[in-house]
């Protein structure tokens, strides 16, 4: 049970506290509370004790005054009397008792005649106190003082009365009994009125004083809620705004600061969805346009890819010049052809169109089909194709296309850039995680360079000719293909050494990328790291130099056609009759 | 006899181009440039293959494909520039054939016209049987008791390619060697489109299909056959290569 109601305790105080750090209304109100209740407990404190003082002062000063009278007046009696003996003085104290009791008015208690302890008169007077009163009321420094002082002393002592006490005032002075020698004379004042009127006026100052705070509470909340709601509102509509619903307003009421809060919320929302809208349609334009192009480009080059075509056949009964000419319109026309398709496709991909058709697939039978085809542009060029692939099927749920697509630019790649070297393919996979690593032994690259390879239209070298076929888009769109699957294209390379192309692929498009089954060659990998943080590079397994490339989106939309594989046929055949100077590097 | 082949585009200079590259394959061409004169010049050209642009000012090539395709079963092949799903299947649901994307190499379009207008001169007389459904190979005519059963060319090649050989199942690949002609990797939402229309007119309940089946992940083959005397005709053993339906 207790540690039942400790949860509770601890829940609520847990609430608590989140109500405290979430909402401005509560905070206002809590410090309002707080701040106002201390001020009331200084405040109300002063005032009791300052009503208090001169309600007992004026009081002290009457009881000195009545005590200094009634101890006057007895004293004068007993001179005047004649007391020569014992019997005569006790009968003499006996007498004046009521008029000893009465001193002090409404507020007499009575009386108590002590003798000095350390008299040495030889006569003692007894029964000289009021009923109900005893010595041991009086504090002995009280005693002390009026023993030692000739003057009135005073202290508050503590009446019985019934169950309790009240408070009450002694006032002493020493008084000359004759015979008897020196006596202390004190009277009892009580105070018990004062003290009640203390008590009401201490009452009324605490009630007033909750009154007062819980009044300013509920003002301060009321408060705090008018100004704080058009802010939550604001945040909310802001909030929502920013989740993409352009058309969230706040309702604007009067004219006051909250108002033009409000207003200029409005105006600012307003301002954004038309600039957000505006920006959207140019960018939407801009892919329709570049997708408009692309398309109406394709008749004329139609015409003309048949043309070009038909002076190609015949051009043995043409004159050098013209048959040369009708090659190299065939072999231009076709990289425009590559060109027109890879630009359509990486429109698809930037405008989202790009979508997964997915289905479980053999890579090897994938790589098997690209290395063949790419058999006769590493024959012509004296390039070794090594592949290595496991013995048990590897499979993962890809689009077929896509991973061929992928696979050819990196091959076909590797292979123009060989010189003579073997190029080697290898496929591995684990259980999360399908590679693909093409390494040449050519000219390689500088890593430096590495993460710039996919760039569109990037070129080591800009200064030598583009000569070769290839779009300049391949790597890009390789990229986008592997991005789509939920995989990445890393690259590393080495000048002289040559360069390496992984392909990683998760199993399925939804599984998470494991770490790669196929290191990067370690002859690759550079010797220092790049320095540089803003360098989208990460290392992976200890490899340094190893680029992950910066994913780009891909959402659902239309499938594409054949893309690259124009571009990579026109590398195969078209680009092979033109290649004499040195080529690009990754072009 | 040359093949004569109606070529339907707005482009002039393509239509001509065309023309010159089909005239080189001893094909005789005729010209139409647009969608609304199209069924008349069909009609008075009667040719043995149509070649329609997609995109025609005026009533549109799926429009005319549906014209053409009403009133007979000549082979349709679609040029077209956009190769989206959606035009294509439009394209291709209004009753084409094939379709070659641009921009094209003569070579493939020459393939792709040749393929739809071979004839299977060496057919033998030959009667297939796939679900409650009699094939007359020779005579290009289905049945299904009594009644006949009207096919284009196209869909009657697809069937009984299917029929020839029932114990196997054919990917989408293979279908499209053998019934299209490609050699090369193509587009398969051909067959896929071409099976729906086949099966819109052979089955009892295309929802449900008993001479068509799916073979799910791999592709289609033909149903068993059903019927009084289904002890008949066994079918020519097929080729080597064969996936078993087993």
């Amino acid at each position: 049970m207790p540690g039942r109601v400790g949860r509770r305790l601890r829940a609520a105080g847990a609430g608590a506290a989140q109500r405290w750090r979430r909402s401005l209304q509560v905070r206002v109100v809590g410090l309002t509370v707080a701040l106002s209740t201390l001020t009331m407990a200084v405040v109300g404190g002063f005032l009791a004790d300052a009503i208090g003082e001169r309600l007992f002062e004026a009081r002290r000063d009457q009881a000195f005054a009545e005590a200094a009278a009634g101890a006057q007046a007895f004293q004068e009696r007993l001179d005047q009397a004649d007391v020569p003996t014992a019997v005569e003085l006790r009968q003499f104290v006996a007498d004046n008792r009521e008029q000893l009791g009465s001193v002090g008015g409404d507020g007499a208690a009575g009386y108590l005649l002590l003798r000095v302890p350390a008299s040495e008169a030889s006569v003692t007077v007894n029964g000289s106190l009021s009923a109900g009163l005893t010595p041991g009321l009086l504090s002995d420094p009280l005693r002390e003082a009026v023993r030692d002082r000739p003057t009135q002393q005073a202290a508050p002592v503590a009446l019985p009365r019934g169950e309790g006490t009240v408070p009450a005032l002694a006032v002493g002075q020493r008084v000359d009994l004759a015979l008897a020698g020196q006596y202390e004379l004190y009277f009892v004042i009580d105070l018990s009125r004062e003290q009640s009127t203390l008590d009401a006026v201490q009452r009324v100052l605490v009630v007033g004083g909750l009154l007062l705070v819980l009044l300013l509470g509920g003002v301060v909340s009321v408060v705090t809620r008018l100004v704080v709601r058009p802010v939550r509102e604001a945040a909310a509509a802001a909030a929502r705004m920013s989740a993409g619903d352009l058309d969230q307003r706040v309702d604007v009421r009067g004219e006051d600061d909250l108002a033009a809060l409000g207003r200029t919320f409005n105006e600012m929302a307003a301002s954004l969805q038309r600039q957000i809208t505006r920006l959207a349609d140019l960018s939407r334009l801009q892919q329709r346009f570049v997708s408009d192009v692309s398309h109406e480009l394709r008749t004329p080059l139609t015409t003309m890819r048949m043309a070009g075509e038909v002076l190609h056949e015949a051009r043995g009964d043409l004159e050098p010049a013209a048959s040369r000419s009708a090659e190299l319109l065939l072999a231009q026309l076709d990289r425009f052809e590559a060109l027109l398709a890879d630009l359509l496709e990486m429109s698809r991909f930037d405008a989202g169109a790009a979508a997964l058709d997915a289905e479980p697939v053999d890579l090897r039978a994938l790589v098997a089909r690209v290395v063949e085809h790419a058999e006769p542009v590493a024959a012509a060029q004296s390039v070794p194709v090594l592949v290595t692939v496991p013995p048990e099927p590897v499979t993962a749920e890809a689009e077929a296309r896509r991973v061929e697509r992928v696979l050819r630019n990196l091959v076909f790649n590797a292979v123009e850039h060989a010189e003579g070297r073997p190029v080697e393919v290898e496929l591995a996979a684990d259980g999360t995680t399908v590679a693909v690593l093409v390494r040449d032994h050519g000219i390689g690259l500088r890593p430096e360079d590495a993460e710039r390879v996919f760039d569109r239209f990037w070129r080591a070298d800009p200064a030598r000719a583009r000569t070769t076929g290839g779009s300049g888009l391949g790597l890009a769109i390789s990229t986008e293909d592997a991005v789509l699957h939920g995989g990445r294209l890393e690259v590393v390379g080495q000048l002289g050494l040559g360069a390496a192309f992984r392909l990683l692929l998760p199993r399925t498009p939804e599984a998470e990328l494991g770490p790669s089954p196929l290191p990067m060659p370690a002859d690759l990998a550079p010797a220092a790291p790049p320095d540089d943080p803003s360098a989208p590079s990460v290392l992976v397994e200890g490899l340094p130099g190893v680029v992950l490339v910066p994913s780009a989106a891909g959402s659902p939309g239309a499938w594409g056609d054949a893309g690259t594989e124009a571009a990579a046929d026109a590398i195969a055949t078209a680009s092979l009759p033109v290649v004499q100077p040195p080529a690009g590097r990754r072009g | 006899m040359t093949p004569r082949v109606l070529v339907v585009d707005d482009d002039t200079a393509l239509a001509e181009m065309i023309g010159i590259v089909l005239r080189g394959e001893g094909i005789t061409p005729s010209f139409c440039a647009d969608g609304a004169g199209a069924l008349a010049a069909f009609r008075e050209a009667k040719p043995d293959l149509v070649l329609l642009d997609l995109m025609l000012p005026g009533v549109d090539g799926i429009e005319v494909c549906r014209r053409i395709r009403a009133e007979s079963d000549v082979p349709i092949v679609m040029l077209t520039a956009r190769s989206d799903t959606s035009d294509v299947v439009a394209g291709l649901e209004s009753g084409a054939d094939d379709y070659v994307p641009k921009p094209f190499k003569p070579k493939e379009l020459v393939a792709r016209v040749r393929a739809r207008l071979r004839r299977r001169e060496d057919e033998v007389p030959e009667t297939l049987r796939a679900g409650d459904l009699v094939i007359d190979v020779a005579g290009h005519a289905v049945s299904r008791g009594e009644q006949q059963i009207a096919l284009t060319p196209l869909e009657f090649d697809l069937l009984a390619a299917l029929a020839r050989k029932p114990w196997q199942v054919f990917t989408r690949e293979v279908l499209l060697e053998q019934v299209w002609g490609y050699r090369h990797q193509a587009d398969t939402r051909l067959v896929n489109v071409h099976v729906q229309r086949l099966r819109s007119k052979i089955e009892h309940d295309p929802e449900h299909p008993e001479v068509v089946l799916t073979v799910r992940g791999v592709g289609y083959r033909a149903g068993a056959v059903k019927g009084d005397d289904a002890a008949a005709p066994s079918a020519p053993q097929g080729g080597a290569g064969t996936v078993d339906a087993g």
